[in-house]
């Protein structure tokens, strides 16, 4: 299996796409270190591409490269190999590939210019997020037989997290101004892994000043070290189930 | 070897293999033919556990494959189209199988990989290659770890001639060695000298599974196309027979 996962590495990580993308996370991240003085304010600017960039890349990206396998995954099946070793290397693969480009295009930079523990922070969600979204992908890919449709659905979900939930959590915020609902606010960032990176990073900056009563709710909710703990335990959560469902479809799947 | 028991399976609506029976011994070379979309391909998957069949069973050496996957450690698999990660080398390719068969390296069988050689291509990517070539990959992969089963589907498709020969004195040479082969194929005019037994499917059933000398004998036919062909038209007219008795009876 481990060597299963080296080569299905070194393939991902000589396609062209995967070399452009750590080369544009480089180039953006050490041009906004550079345009911002203060590497907090650098980490903020940052913070809204990679939570845009990093899911978009990682759910298109393994969605496309599982239809692309189709075939090689057939053959694998004909191999001696239980099912769910070939699916948990390929999920290995890819998430891995994924996080060490992400490392090498953004994690350089915030390590030369923010070593902090907001930066490090901020790595950690983005392997994080890479993890949660290439199991995402897995799940909308085993469910689909058709490549078109399945590569719909994955950029239809990536926009549900990235965009949509904001505006239904807006519609949700607006409708219920009137009733205390910081705490039930809490528990809606859980539904969302990009909301609860964004939480997270801004608490560790200090414009979470600025997010008001609610702010105040995340920051004694997530800013101790147990709130951490949970948010970490949800984004685990976000990546184990989608793969462990997507496991059980792939083992009684028909190829 | 191989024993099919009263498999059926249904995608959606569609029923693509209705009650098929059949076995598959050792030291036979089957020939597996039928019109597309009869239920060949399905067959195949299901033997190798890539289609799981609604009802019925499959036994390999008196086993059963269901809940197994070990028995795939047997069966060497030459699939219709054959992809590849596009940035994998050829190279790479083959020491990731050899990695997961974990045959020692006195065993395995490479007299196709010197045939096709694929030595002075161990570099290229598989993205870069041609049909024709990932074929001869895929033959290799197939006959490298000396298994008791070949199943080969079209296996000389996109080959050019003389790969195509190679690959067919190959076979023949596996067959010696008392292996079972099962080859599906549209081109009936290759198996010749090549097959021992033919089973035929039409839309989803089995429609007959002979040996070759019986087939020549009540069709009188000696090439196989040629006796494949009389064999329909026999069963067609005594079907439509029987339907004009069941009529003249009725009246």
């Amino acid at each position: 299996m481990k060597k299963m996962i080296k080569y299905i590495i070194a393939d991902i990580l000589r396609s062209r796409i995967m070399i452009a993308y750590t080369l544009v996370l480089l180039a953006i991240s050490f041009s906004v270190f550079a345009i911002e003085d203060n590497p907090s304010k650098g980490i903020l600017s940052l913070l809204n591409i990679i939570l845009f960039i990093v899911p978009l890349v990682s759910i298109i990206f393994s969605t496309i490269y599982i239809y692309n396998s189709g075939e090689f995954i057939e053959l694998l099946v004909s191999q001696p190999l239980p099912r769910k070793t070939i699916w948990l290397s390929m999920f290995a693969g890819l998430a891995i590939s994924l996080s060490l480009s992400f490392l090498a295009g953004a994690g350089f930079a915030i390590l030369i210019y923010a070593m902090s523990a907001t930066g490090l922070i901020m790595i950690a969600t983005g392997i994080l997020l890479s993890f949660i979204f290439v199991a995402i992908s897995f799940l909308a890919s085993v469910r689909i037989r058709d490549k078109a449709k399945g590569i719909g659905a994955a950029i239809m979900l990536w926009l549900y997290f990235a965009m949509l939930f904001d505006i239904l959590v807006l519609f949700f915020l607006f409708q219920f101004s009137e009733y205390p609902i910081e705490k039930g606010m809490v528990a809606l960032t859980a539904l969302n892994p990009i909301d609860l990176s964004r939480v997270l990073i801004l608490l560790h900056i200090d414009v979470s000043a600025m997010m008001g009563y609610t702010g105040a709710i995340f920051r004694q909710f997530f800013g101790t070290g147990s709130g951490m703990l949970i948010a970490l335990i949800i984004m685990l959560v976000w990546t184990v189930v989608p793969l462990g469902l997507s496991t059980i479809r792939f083992n009684n799947k028909d190829l | 070897m191989i024993s099919i028991q009263n498999i059926s399976k249904q995608f959606g609506k569609f029923k693509v293999l209705n009650n098929v029976s059949f076995d598959c011994g050792q030291g036979q070379c089957i020939a597996l033919i039928g019109p597309n979309g009869s239920g060949k391909t399905t067959i195949i998957k299901s033997i190798l556990g890539m289609v799981h069949p609604d009802t019925g069973s499959i036994s390999f050496e008196g086993k059963d494959i269901a809940s197994d996957w070990l028995y795939r450690n047997h069966i060497g698999y030459m699939p219709q189209i054959g992809r590849y990660p596009e940035n994998m080398s050829i190279g790479q390719v083959l020491d990731m199988m050899k990695d997961i068969r974990k045959l020692p390296d006195s065993q395995i069988d490479h007299e196709l990989f010197e045939a096709f050689n694929i030595r002075a291509l161990l570099d290229k990517r598989m993205g870069t290659l041609s049909g024709g070539t990932r074929q001869k990959v895929s033959a290799c992969l197939a006959f490298m770890f000396s298994s008791k089963a070949l199943i080969l589907d079209e296996p000389s498709a996109g080959l050019d001639p003389v790969s195509s020969e190679i690959l067919r004195e190959k076979i023949l040479a596996e067959k010696k060695k008392n292996k079972l082969i099962i080859i599906t194929s549209h081109i009936l005019s290759e198996l010749d000298e090549l097959i021992t037994e033919a089973v035929y499917m039409q839309d989803g059933s089995l429609r007959f599974h002979n040996s070759i000398q019986q087939l020549q004998k009540q069709t009188g036919e000696g090439k196989l196309a040629r006796a494949i062909a009389a064999m329909i038209r026999q069963q067609d007219l005594q079907a439509a027979k029987g339907h004009t008795a069941i009529l003249t009876a009725v009246k």
